[in-house]
Parts: C-alpha cells; sequence; structure tokens
C-alpha cells in the first residue's frame, strides 16, 4: 500500500486531481449546509452578474436563481450519477466477462455476441433513447448510463480472466477441487482488479459527461439542479450572460479533467511493472 | 422578496413602456413615399393563398394581399376595409354591409358584392373549419346589387361581427376560382387580392417579396414600394439580421423572449407589445378535474394563490402583456373585472387553504408545455412557487408529440398552455369550459374535463343572445361562476412584442397588427 501511494504520488498531475476530486466531492457533501435553500428557489433579480452582490458571488441566472447554490448542488448531481451508474456497469459488466472469459467455447460466443449488440448501437443515441422511453429521471438516467457503459467493462474483464485462466495456479485451484465460482471469485478477479479500477475512474468521469449531455438537451431529471442543465437553460442567453453557461461548463471540464488525471495515476501506480521498476 | 425584485425591475419596464409609446407619437408627423420594409418571417410559411391556409406565418404576410370586409381596432370596434358602411337589423339576424366603390383586383378585373357571397358561401365554407363552424349560423347570403351583401341569420349569432377580419374571412376573386378545384388551383401560387401590396416573388428559403399595388383604391396608399419578408431560420441570425440592419421589423415571436430586452436596448430599436388584441393569446394552468387534488377546489384554489404572475411576466415576458384575472382575456369582449373572483399572489392564503383541506404532501405531476425555452423556464418558477407554500411537485417533461398525447389522453394532474380567444367569448373560450368540448385527443379543447351544466348554458345562450347587453349579463354570470371554481389558474394575457427600427412608422394600427399593418405604414 505504502509503495502503490508513493507510486501515485510521483505523479504531480494525478495527485492535483485527486486533490481537485476532493474538493469537488467536499462542495457536493456540504451542499445543503452551504445553501439550505433550495437551489431552484428564486432569490434575487434575474440576471445579476457575478461578484455584483456579495452575497451571490457567482450571480443569478435566467429566473434570479443562485449560479454558487446550483453549481453546489450540481456537484452532487454528477458525482452521484457519476458514481452509482459506474457501480451499476461493473455490477453487469464484470460477472459476464468473468464469465466469458473463465468458460470460453459457447458461453463466451453468446455474452460476447449480446455485447457487441450494445457496443454496435453509439452509445449517446442509445443512453437518449432510454431516457426518453423511461422518463428523464435520477433513475432511468443512471440505469441509461450504466447500459451504455457495461460492455466495455466486460471485454476487459474477459481479457483479463482469459490470461488468468492458463495460469498455474488457477490449475492448481481446479486440481484441488475448487468449484468454478470460488475460482472466479476468490483466485481470478483479485488479480484484474487493477485495470478495473483505472477503467471504472475514467467512466465516472464519462458518466458525468454523458449526464450532462443528456441535461443539455433536456432529458435531465427535471427536479434535480445539474450543470449540464445549467449549461442547456443558458445557451439562449449566452450573449446576455455569459457567465450562465461558462461557469457550470468549466465545473464539468474541471472535474472530468480531474477525474481523467486520477485514472492515468491510478494506472500507472498500480501496473505491476511500474511497481518492478519502484522497487 | 418579489418586492425587492420589483424595485429592481421597475426602472427597465418604464424603459420599454417609454419606448413603447413613440411608434404612437410618430402618428402626427407627415409619412413619407417610397422604400422597401425588410421584415423577418419564422417559419418559412407553406403557402400564401391565405383562403385555404391558416398558419400564423401565412397571415402575417398575405394579411397585406387580402383583404376582409372589416378591420378592427385594437379595441376590437370594427372599421370599413372592403366594406365603407354595415347595418345590423333590430332582431340581429340580417347584416347589411355597403362596398367600396372602384376596387379592382391585382390583375385588373373588378371587385364586386358577387366575389363576396362566392367567398362566404362557396370557397370557405370548403375550406376554412374554423369561418365554417360559424357560418353554421347562417342562412342565406345574397348580392342584391354589386355593391350590397345581406347576410340572413338562422339565429342571432353576437360574434358574427368580428368574422370579418382578414384572416377569417379573406375576400378570393370569384372570376379565378369559381368552378375549378380550389385547393389545386394553380392562382394559390400567384395569390391575386385587392390588397394594398401585390405578390411579386417568392424565392424559397430566402424571401418573399410583395410590392406596392399603384391602383390601390385609398388614394395616397400605400406608403411603401415593397417589402422583403426574409426566411432566417436560426433565433440567433434573426437577432444579428436586426442588429446589423438587414431587417428592420420583428415580429412577435421571432426572437427568443431572453433576447427582447438587449434588442430592445440597441440603438434606433422601438418596441411595442400592441396589434395581438384580437388574438387576445391567454395563457393558464390545465387542472384535471376529473380526480386526484386537483379535483378538489380548495387545492385549485390554493395553486391560483401561490403563482406570483407579476415575477413571471417580469423574469419571462419582459414586462409586457398583463397579468390574468379571470377566464377572458383583457381584451376579449364582455369581461367583467367586477364579476371575477380573483386570486392575487397571497402564499399565507394558500398555505390556509391546504391546510383546511388537509392537505399531507401527495404529490401533484406538473407537465410543462415544451414550446420553447421561455415556457420550460416558467415551469420551473411555477414549480418553484408551489414548492414555497409546500406543494410536493414532480414535473414530468415531455417532448411537443408526448405533450399533446399526454394532455389528449387526460394523463396529466396540472399542465400549462396559451390559447387565442379571437376577441369573442363564442369564438375562443367556451371551448375550454363546456363539457361538450370534453373530447379524447385534443390539446386544445377542454383538456381539463371541468363539467358544469349551469356553465354550458350560460355559454351557449352567450352565443345566441341578442343584443349585447343581453350577452354581458350572461357572460358576467360566466365569470362570476367559472372564477369562484377556479377552474384553471390564469395566468398572463400575452404580447409578443413587436420590435422595429424606430424609423419604421405607423406600422401597428389594428387588432391583428403586422398582419394588416403595412396598408399605413412608412419609413423614415
Amino acid at each position: 500500500m505504502k509503495g502503490f501511494w508513493s507510486r501515485f504520488c510521483r505523479h504531480k498531475a494525478a495527485v492535483v486531481g485527486l486533490i481537485v476530486v476532493a474538493l469537488v466531492l467536499i462542495i457536493a457533501l456540504i451542499a445543503p449546509l452551504l445553501y439550505p435553500v433550495s437551489p431552484w428557489k428564486m432569490v434575487q433579480r434575474p440576471f445579476l452578474p457575478p461578484f455584483a452582490n456579495p452575497n451571490f458571488p457567482l450571480g443569478t441566472d435566467t429566473l434570479g436563481r443562485n449560479v454558487a447554490s446550483g453549481l453546489a448542488y450540481g456537484a452532487r448531481v454528477s458525482l452521484l450519477i457519476g458514481t452509482v451508474s459506474t457501480l451499476v456497469a461493473l455490477a453487469v459488466g464484470v460477472p459476464i466477462g468473468a464469465l466469458a472469459g473463465y468458460f470460453g467455447g459457447w458461453v463466451d460466443d453468446l455474452l460476447m455476441r449480446f455485447t457487441e449488440f450494445f457496443q454496435t448501437v453509439p452509445s449517446f443515441a442509445l443512453a437518449i433513447v432510454l431516457v426518453a422511453i423511461f422518463q428523464p429521471s435520477l433513475v432511468s438516467i443512471i440505469i441509461a448510463i450504466a447500459i451504455v457503459g457495461w460492455p466495455p467493462v466486460a471485454r476487459l474483464v474477459r481479457g483479463e480472466v482469459m490470461a488468468q485462466r492458463k495460469r498455474e495456479y488457477v490449475e492448481a485451484a481446479i486440481l484441488a477441487g475448487q468449484s468454478d465460482l470460488t475460482i472466479i471469485t476468490r483466485q481470478i478477479l483479485p488479480n484484474v482488479v487493477s485495470p478495473i479500477v483505472v477503467l471504472a475512474s475514467l467512466m465516472v468521469a464519462s458518466a458525468i459527461l454523458l449526464e450532462s449531455s443528456l441535461s443539455f438537451l433536456g432529458l435531465g431529471d427535471p427536479s434535480v439542479m445539474s450543470w449540464g442543465y445549467m449549461v442547456g437553460a443558458a445557451r439562449t442567453v449566452v450573449r446576455q450572460a455569459w457567465w450562465l453557461s461558462v461557469l457550470p461548463g468549466v465545473a464539468i471540464l474541471i472535474s472530468v479533467l480531474a477525474l481523467n488525471l486520477v485514472g492515468e495515476g491510478l494506472a500507472e501506480a498500480l501496473d505491476p511493472r511500474s511497481a518492478r521498476d519502484a522497487a | 422578496m418579489t418586492g425587492q425584485l420589483r424595485r429592481l425591475l421597475v426602472p427597465s419596464i418604464s424603459a420599454f413602456l417609454a419606448l413603447a409609446a413613440l411608434p404612437g407619437a410618430a402618428l402626427a408627423q407627415q409619412p413619407k413615399e417610397g422604400g422597401r420594409a425588410n421584415v423577418v418571417i419564422q417559419p418559412e410559411p407553406p403557402g400564401l393563398m391565405l383562403g385555404i391556409l391558416q398558419n400564423a406565418p401565412t397571415q402575417m404576410v398575405s394579411g397585406n394581399i387580402y383583404e376582409g370586409l372589416l378591420r378592427y381596432d385594437e379595441k376590437l370596434n370594427p372599421k370599413g376595409q372592403l366594406a365603407t358602411s354595415w347595418t345590423i337589423s333590430e332582431d340581429g339576424k340580417t347584416y347589411t354591409f355597403k362596398l367600396q366603390k372602384g376596387v379592382k383586383w391585382h390583375d385588373g378585373k373588378p371587385f364586386t358584392a358577387a366575389d363576396v357571397v362566392f367567398t362566404a358561401d362557396v370557397f370557405l365554407r370548403k375550406t376554412n373549419p374554423r369561418t365554417r363552424a360559424s357560418l353554421a349560423y347562417v342562412d342565406t347570403i345574397i348580392a342584391p346589387d354589386d355593391e350590397t351583401v345581406v347576410f340572413q341569420l338562422k339565429q342571432p349569432f353576437g360574434p358574427f361581427i368580428r368574422m370579418f377580419e382578414v384572416g377569417t374571412m379573406p375576400i378570393v376573386p370569384k372570376h379565378i376560382y369559381e368552378g375549378t378545384d380550389f385547393l389545386t388551383n394553380p392562382a394559390n401560387n400567384t395569390p391575386i387580392g385587392t390588397g394594398p401590396f401585390k405578390f411579386a416573388e417568392w424565392s424559397k428559403g430566402a424571401f418573399i417579396k410583395l410590392v406596392k399595388n399603384p391602383d390601390y383604391y385609398e388614394k395616397g396608399k400605400p406608403h411603401l414600394d415593397e417589402i422583403y419578408w426574409h426566411v432566417i431560420p436560426d433565433a440567433a441570425a434573426r437577432s444579428v439580421a436586426f442588429e446589423t440592419g438587414k431587417v428592420d421589423i420583428l415580429p412577435g415571436g421571432s426572437v427568443e423572449n431572453f433576447d427582447v430586452p438587449r434588442l430592445a436596448k440597441t440603438k434606433n430599436a422601438c418596441i411595442t407589445d400592441k396589434g395581438w388584441e384580437f388574438l387576445a393569446p391567454q395563457s393558464w394552468l390545465w387542472f384535471n378535474h376529473r380526480g386526484g387534488l386537483t379535483a378538489d377546489v380548495r387545492f385549485r384554489k390554493a395553486v391560483s394563490y401561490a403563482i406570483d404572475r407579476d415575477f413571471a411576466r417580469e423574469a419571462l415576458w419582459n414586462g409586457l402583456g398583463s397579468v390574468s384575472t379571470g377566464p377572458f382575456a383583457q381584451s376579449t369582449a364582455f369581461r367583467d373585472e367586477k364579476a371575477l373572483v380573483k386570486y392575487p399572489y397571497d402564499p399565507a392564503k394558500a398555505k390556509a387553504l391546504l391546510k383546511e383541506m388537509g392537505y399531507k404532501g401527495e404529490t401533484v405531476r406538473f407537465t410543462p408545455m415544451p414550446y420553447g425555452e421561455t415556457w420550460l423556464r416558467w415551469a420551473e418558477a411555477i414549480k418553484q412557487n408551489l414548492e414555497d407554500v409546500g406543494i410536493k411537485v414532480d414535473m414530468v417533461n415531455t417532448d411537443v408529440a408526448g405533450w399533446n398525447k399526454k394532455l389528449g389522453d387526460w394523463d396529466f394532474d396540472i399542465s400549462i398552455t396559451f390559447l387565442y380567444q379571437y376577441g369573442d367569448p363564442a369564438l375562443g373560450v367556451s371551448r375550454a369550459y363546456v363539457s361538450s368540448n370534453i373530447a379524447h385527443g385534443s390539446p386544445f379543447n377542454n383538456v381539463g374535463g371541468y363539467s358544469n351544466p349551469e356553465v354550458d348554458k350560460l355559454f351557449a345562450d352567450g352565443a345566441t343572445a341578442f343584443p349585447d347587453s343581453a350577452r354581458q349579463t350572461i357572460y358576467s354570470a360566466v365569470q362570476k361562476k367559472l372564477s369562484e371554481d377556479a377552474v384553471y389558474a390564469w395566468l398572463i394575457d400575452l404580447k409578443f412584442p413587436t420590435i422595429t427600427h424606430c424609423n419604421v412608422k405607423n406600422l401597428i394600427t389594428t387588432g391583428i397588427g403586422v398582419n394588416d399593418g403595412f396598408k399605413d405604414a412608412w419609413i423614415e
């Protein structure tokens, strides 16, 4: 563990990314303390520019809603959707990939054709259709993002499991009479967890982007304030009130960038070759 | 909070009003002859034959090519156009029109009473459903001589006098259409009217060009030489075209609401909200009367009290239009302010009503109208108003097709809409309240399912009562009853601002504004 940290910290960019992610997380957690009033409440005159009123440092939007409060609550939504949809995608993708890679043969064929079926449809188009059919809500958005997100997981896990399947420790386990389930969960998966962790951190970032895109198009959950919604609602007034699109846009940019940096840092730190180099 | 908001907004609104007053002041000046008007038309109309097509952009262009027997001022009083005078018999059943002399069609043929009879009795009965419905009250239409037309009604029908506007009854040339298939007549592509402007050229996707009718029967009119209607599909590009001076006139609804104040502040820009009195679009919240919370009158009243209409008018509609206090829009005939039970913004009263009915935080579904940013923002503001008094709201977002379907299937608790009132309660108001107009599948009838035999009878009597004083008594009673029941939450009588460069003078002179405005307009 200590080795992991020191390897991770060798990446300055990754550390910066981690700090930013931590900051966003903290803001998301304490948003209700910072802004006890709902971010939807009209609190000041509309189109108040940033820094014009010390109580509303980032100004107000088209209806006089507090932009700072919207950004804080938007962080909650973005992180929530990012993590939950990634967890759901992992929960679907990891078992499918593991089964396909472990058993091979017709099981592999069947599961991979099924996976390819999802991979051939453009993911954003599929997400739009799913959300439109199931009515926009937090749950339907999470499900839609997870549905377009699990196939790469399945393919990655399948490849890794296949490689492990031929190792001697797996054959030993088979000879020892362990059940397939035990071998997959106790023996193989712990050995392929590193690439999954890296992929997951990048998936959180892309899920945030996907949610923002959906909200931008008006397919967000209408009862939660999200960054994508803020950009989408402000695009028609960009010439009068630049801050309404720019601030949430920057929030999306920074968060996604930070998550990507963390992902890269993790990839380096978890790579066994770089571990050997360090040793 | 809202008090503070209002104080902050007042200066900008007074600026609007000051600007709005300018075109009126120009009336006294001597008109300048010649010049070209550049106007935005949005979207591009499907055609220009006003007797067949009723789309808003068709009405806007062709109202200057065709003419009706009458025009209507902003108070909806009839003024002469193709008719110079008219009389209504004592029993309200015989309408006699004396026509203009010396009127020629754009192709040079003379205009006579036979054209009017053909238009009303043959052409429009076949092509225009809205006009056809009202013409059902008409027994015979005859022309005793070339300059007289007599409409004989089966029973008195008060709104009949408001039927002669150019969009509702454009007079079409008998010599071109008689005996042909109206819908496929090639002349539809080169419309022939009697109006101040003649059709010249239509370059699809680019512009429609009208030129001055040199033989126009009103001497000295029109003042302009030509009108170019520019087709510019993108809202932002339309704003830019106005700023760069490519176009001088932005008719109502051609730019985003949020862009209006910015454009109004640009150099040489004048803005007015006049010219919508005849159509009188009114917005309101539909309540589903078929069950649930919205079937309880106390809940409907609570919602009506909870909504801050002044805020929406200022923040979303740029301070234009006026707050609705009842089912009749401000400019609709027989509106009776005194008969109304009113619901001003009063969250405390709303909370008290909710408490009285024992509301326990049940969720109501709110289906916004997906007609663009303004309507979605408005729905969000209303949702917040309702949550401020403790009503739990679940927004059900959908697209236009989905919204039509949800309302047509009555699958909603609360929704938002606006409908034209066409000047008279029998033409545009009753359709949202009478039980005979409850029908699956349309989002524009009595969608809420309000059913009250007393109201049904009042509306039926009101349409055929005579004279107007009798109609007034009936319609005052209707307004009292509807507002007592808080049938719907009336929001704002909308006005879509027309933005022009200030050197465009005298454009909006009637209750339909730009639609027949170029006859008197001139450019300095």
